[in-house]
């Protein structure tokens, strides 16, 4: 655990810079990384992501990070996917066919479209009030009030016991969610103001 | 559900914001940080960045003020002025903006809008649109509502959905600058033909317009000023709070 690094998963897919920003911000000793030695010596990794589910996944694949993420799960170190990050942790979804994920929490990633009232706009673009777990850990410097902000089409359904935080749009959408040291957030945190902040700020506190 | 969404724009030239007066708190109004500091303490929901330089240097320096604002202001930015080519997505992409608006660039060349849409997603990509009544009927504008290009303004928007904007920013000409309410008119012509976010801007003089704007168009998402802001004829804080009491859901 060199220098309590939090390893930034960087497997080509979308722009890092708010999110090593919003790190920065926090005293987080951030690294944007594809080195596998880099993420097995941090302290805890960040798998971010946007565009399609698919496309991720194959990219990840191809850089043998699957298998590593796998083992970093598995070996207890904190790991927090965000957006598209987020999705690729479950076991499948549903975007553009049926395709395979990592596995790392129960549950599957499905479309709004179809399952919420089509007066209601995808994607699911905005700020978004949040009805969240205090007890989580990931939230311990939340109180009162949340909103976060959200940009995606697709959502993960997963039990109840996974899940952490919700908002409503049209559907309880599933916010962020935990598996043990595996955590989510469909939102950004890196674009949610002071709250976002807040629990970047308490998941690099993770060990 | 989602709240609406208030949104101040700065004006950027060489750097500097233009019009930025009056501030509270703030040392140097003219400074797009501070501003966007400023901004972001009050509760914007987001951020409007508009480059109205022309000059290499000038655009140079813009992406400078860019890095700096996203460096350290966390809310989603939407920038826009001289966005020529998907080039122009890829310079302000990487300075962290996170949505980036199109105008003159998309009537000279509609292809990037779906281009961009493709390469970035459709939520990356915000049609802006200057629109003036001409003879009855709503036009398009360019070069800042300086020509008159002959576009039906409602076949735009519809066309710039079909292409893959994400979102449309409808300024009218007519009403901006004048404060004394949205366009309520045109932009509820143009809500009716498109299903994409429609942000509003020109026209608000106090917090009674953002009001009437959310209650007459449900289907706005978010009202977009500049001088009533700059110059705190209304604030941001007290206008969410007012906006909050009259029923409308707001970040507070």
């Amino acid at each position: 655990m060199s220098d309590n690094i939090t390893a930034v998963v960087d497997y080509g897919v979308g722009n890092l810079f708010s999110l090593s920003s919003s790190l920065k911000a926090v005293g987080a000793n951030a690294v944007i990384t594809s080195d596998k030695e880099v993420i097995k010596a941090s302290a805890r990794v960040i798998l971010p992501g946007v565009g399609a589910f698919a496309d991720a996944y194959a990219k990840l694949c191809k850089a043998g990070l699957d298998a590593l993420l796998s083992d970093c799960a598995g070996d207890g170190k904190p790991i927090l996917g965000i957006c598209l990050g987020m999705q690729l942790l479950f076991e499948k979804s549903y975007e553009y066919g049926c395709h395979r994920g990592l596995g790392l929490i129960p549950g599957e990633v499905v479309p709004l479209k179809g399952r919420i009232d089509v007066g209601l706009k995808v994607p699911h673009i905005g700020w978004n009030k949040l009805k969240y777990k205090s007890e989580e850990p990931a939230f311990k410097y939340i109180s009162g009030t949340a909103y976060a902000y959200y940009v995606h089409s697709y959502f993960a359904e997963t039990d109840e016991r996974y899940i952490t935080a919700v908002s409503e749009y049209g559907v309880s959408v599933t916010g962020a969610v935990r598996n043990g040291n595996v955590v989510g957030m469909q939102y950004h945190p890196e674009k949610s103001g002071d709250t976002g902040l807040l629990m970047l700020k308490a998941f690099c506190e993770e060990v | 559900m989602i709240t609406k969404r208030i949104i101040p724009c700065l004006d950027v030239r060489d750097g500097r914001v233009v019009k930025g007066t009056n501030f509270e708190n703030v040392k140097d109004v003219a400074d797009p940080v501070e501003m966007a500091r400023f901004y972001n303490k009050s509760g914007a929901d987001e951020l409007v960045f508009y480059d109205i330089t022309a000059t290499f240097d000038g655009r140079r320096i813009f992406t400078d003020v860019l890095k700096r604002v996203a460096g350290e202001v966390f809310i989603p930015l939407t920038v826009g002025g001289g966005i020529n080519g998907l080039d122009d997505f890829d310079r302000v992409l990487k300075c962290g903006a996170d949505k980036v608006s199109v105008n003159s660039g998309a009537v000279k060349n509609p292809r990037l809008i779906e281009d961009a849409a493709k390469l970035y997603g459709d939520q990356c990509v915000v049609l802006s649109m200057d629109v003036k009544r001409v003879g009855g009927k709503f036009h398009v504008f360019t070069r800042g509502g300086r020509d008159d290009i002959g576009i039906d303004a409602i076949e735009w928007a519809k066309a710039g959905e079909e292409r893959g904007a994400g979102e449309l920013v409808v300024n009218s000409i007519d009403t901006d600058g004048v404060r004394r309410g949205f366009d309520i008119e045109m932009l509820s012509a143009i809500a009716q033909v498109t299903s994409v976010p429609i942000i509003a801007s020109g026209g608000a003089g106090n917090m009674r317009h953002f009001a009437e704007l959310f209650k007459a168009l449900p289907k706005v998402d978010a009202g977009l000023a500049a001088g009533i802001f700059h110059s705190g004829v209304v604030t941001i804080p007290s206008l969410k709070q007012y906006l909050s009491e009259n029923g409308i859901e707001m970040r507070m």
